[in-house]
């Protein structure tokens, strides 16, 4: 089994005729991800071509899409002004599991889209976020599958490329990963590290957990304390921005230091106060999780 | 997006909120006029983009117009936290009875824009926040519904004690959301907001921050950038769709994703080198956006060596080589560059660069050394 997703995972894509959305609908279904049908407003009837003259029947709208293909999971690629719109009308349709990997999303129209996703009971990871994959299983978004390979570790990020670097130098010792989940960079995002730590502890398969935080905020000083509390499996952690100068946002918007809450410093300290080992360089990473299982 | 402090008062008033009048000028001579004008003593204030403005001797009183030129003289043209005052705001000088503090931001922990009021003005929140959190009122604002009058009366009622200035800051906190939401801000401060006197409250000085995500459907917003109040080279790569903060080392890094970049700098430290700058190129590998990121590294005077660290995914390496190859053919680089790419079609990205004599490696901490060990040489 894997967390969240896994080969039961019947998948939407909204945005399936745009730019990104066709490339990685054809990058997920060549991984073995069941795609079953997309959505773009104005194309519904038409079918979307995907490898191996496979195709998915577009639809108009996410209700008429998940009535007709049952759906239990959606991946959102719209442009960032529609992407708030598109996020609601998922949960709107009944869909569980959203995943928005739209990049520049308004966080004041996050704010009214997180009590709209929380109120309809679904499960919204992002936005401005990678996606996940259960390696050898199903990949929903856009990681690179040929860096990851299954096996015991499960790995949750803030960070898309850093995520890759730390699942390629697992890989590359001969250690394969559970899950890999990237939650993304955003001030409010749907699912956080808490999330997931959850979700592994209870994941059978999952036997160590990385976990990949950076600057800013105190996301990860609260998933330490929680670790604490509740996470029995061992844990490893990073944090990036440990030479980053105060005050300036690192691309991120999340990625910004101010005041005395959220220093690299600050989050190291935090994580070997409550029992999380911390590497110092990504490459670490292998030695301390050979160390742990 | 950073504002000035005049533009973010011009909000205010647009929002009905009462700013006592003031004048934004770029000369001493300009300055003498408005003071002139306003016929009383007043206050001449830096408009830069950096906090600490009075502690860096940017704010000053003048009794006259002709203190007022002096003044204006000094300021003009100073750095402030390496940014150098084009532009003074010229103001009256209020006579001031008290000092609160307002403000909103959004809040990643509810997840809300949170209003934060204090009795205690004047000063910097976050020195308040963290000697006296109990001397500030918080409340999360439901975006779906506004903030609603009786909050707004319950926020005042904690800065004044007269029914007067209660009602006239509940206005003003009303209104104060508004121009919050329809600026797209993510942070939106009066401080302080003064009474004066005769039992009037006011906004004196305002900070807005903008979301930079906000402003593709906020265009009288963006108009209000001053691109010659930040460094000339962020504004460039942004002009380019990159995300660029110098930094004072010798090592160019050129990388993709920020977690990915933060860690390279942080590694180029560990291994006992200086990084020269933040450099994200983001998701896209148009080969024009690796030509500016090397024009812009590499007209960094500090500059010894260029790294770049590529993790393909959306971004390819093909096009990252393509670029690396088209700068030197475009740009004189003038320094040696090291190169790291590994991801989506890397076999291509290293054949590309072997024909053009350039060498490459797929780990991460041997291209840092290597870098390292060229800017220390």
């Amino acid at each position: 089994m894997a967390v969240f997703i896994n080969e039961d995972t019947r998948l939407l894509v909204q945005g399936i005729t745009g730019r990104d959305g066709s490339f990685h609908t054809i990058q997920m279904m060549e991984y073995g991800t069941r795609v079953v049908g997309g959505v773009t407003p104005g194309r519904g009837g038409q079918r979307f071509e995907g490898p191996g003259g496979r195709s998915v029947p577009i639809f108009d709208t996410m209700e008429q899409a998940v009535r007709e293909t049952g759906a239990n999971a959606t991946v959102i690629y719209v442009p960032p002004a529609f992407a708030a719109d598109a996020i609601m009308e998922a949960a709107d349709a009944g869909v569980p599991f959203i995943v928005a990997i739209t990049e520049g999303i308004p966080v004041l129209d996050m704010t009214r889209v997180y009590p709209f996703v929380m109120e309809r009971g679904a499960r919204l990871l992002g936005p401005n976020c990678p996606g996940l994959m259960a390696p050898g299983q199903c990949k929903v978004g856009i990681m690179p599958g040929q860096i990851a390979k299954p096996g015991p570790v499960g790995v949750v990020s803030r960070s898309g490329t850093l995520t890759y670097e730390v699942v390629f130098q697992l890989t590359s010792a001969g250690i394969g990963q559970s899950t890999c989940i990237g939650i993304g960079g955003d001030p409010i995002i749907g699912t956080n590290f808490i999330d997931c730590l959850a979700a592994f502890e209870e994941d059978e398969d999952t036997q160590a957990i990385v976990l990949i935080g950076e600057i800013g905020g105190t996301d990860e000083q609260e998933a330490a304390a929680y670790i604490r509390e509740k996470v029995s499996k061992p844990v490893v952690g990073f944090i990036a921005g440990q030479t980053a100068p105060p005050g300036r946002r690192m691309g991120h918007a999340g990625a910004i230091i101010s005041g005395s809450e959220g220093t690299a410093a600050e989050k190291i300290e935090t994580f070997e106060r409550n029992g999380v080992r911390v590497m110092r360089r990504p490459s670490d990473v292998v030695g301390l999780i050979r160390e742990v299982l | 997006m950073n504002i000035h402090e005049y533009q973010a008062r011009e909000i205010l008033q647009a929002h009905g909120i009462p700013v006592p009048p003031g004048e934004v000028v770029e000369t001493a001579a300009d300055a003498e006029a408005a003071a002139r004008k306003f016929g009383s003593t007043v206050v001449v204030k830096a408009q830069v983009h950096a906090g600490g403005r009075g502690k860096a001797g940017g704010v000053k009183l003048a009794k006259d117009p002709a203190e007022a030129r002096q003044v204006a003289e000094r300021i003009l043209g100073m750095e402030i936290k390496g940014l150098r005052v084009n532009k003074v705001l010229v103001a009256p000088a209020e006579d001031i009875a008290s000092e609160c503090y307002a403000g909103i931001v959004v809040d990643r922990a509810s997840k809300r824009p949170v209003f934060m009021v204090s009795r205690e003005g004047g000063v910097d929140i976050e020195e308040v926040a963290a000697r006296s959190p109990e001397a500030i009122r918080k409340l999360a604002v439901d975006p779906r519904y506004g903030l609603l009058p009786y909050q707004a009366y319950w926020l005042a009622a904690s800065l004044y004690d007269g029914i007067q200035q209660q009602r006239q800051c509940a206005k003003i906190l009303q209104q104060l959301y508004s121009a919050f939401i329809s600026s797209g801000a993510s942070l939106a401060e009066i401080n302080p907001l003064i009474t004066t006197p005769a039992g009037e409250v006011k906004a004196i000085d305002a900070k807005f921050n903008i979301d930079d995500n906000e402003l593709f459907r906020r265009p009288e917003i963006e108009a209000l950038r001053d691109t010659s109040a930040e460094p000339e080279a962020e504004t460039h790569a942004r002009e380019a769709g990159l995300t660029f903060i110098k930094l004072d080392g010798n090592i160019g890094a050129v990388v993709n994703g920020a977690g990915l970049a933060m860690a390279t700098m942080d590694l180029i430290k560990l291994y006992g080198g200086e990084p020269a700058n933040f450099l994200d190129i983001g998701g896209s590998s148009n080969p024009d956006k690796v030509v500016n990121a090397l024009r812009i590294t590499s007209s960094d005077p500090n500059v010894r060596v260029i790294l770049f660290n590529i993790f393909g995914g959306i971004t390819r390496c093909d096009d990252v080589a393509n670029g690396i190859v088209e700068a030197r053919r475009r740009i004189d680089i003038g320094v040696p560059i090291v190169i790291r790419l590994t991801g989506t079609n890397e076999e291509k990205a290293l054949e590309i660069l072997h024909e053009a004599g350039f060498s490459a490696t797929t780990s991460m901490d041997e291209v840092v050394q290597e870098a390292v060990a060229v800017a220390n040489g």
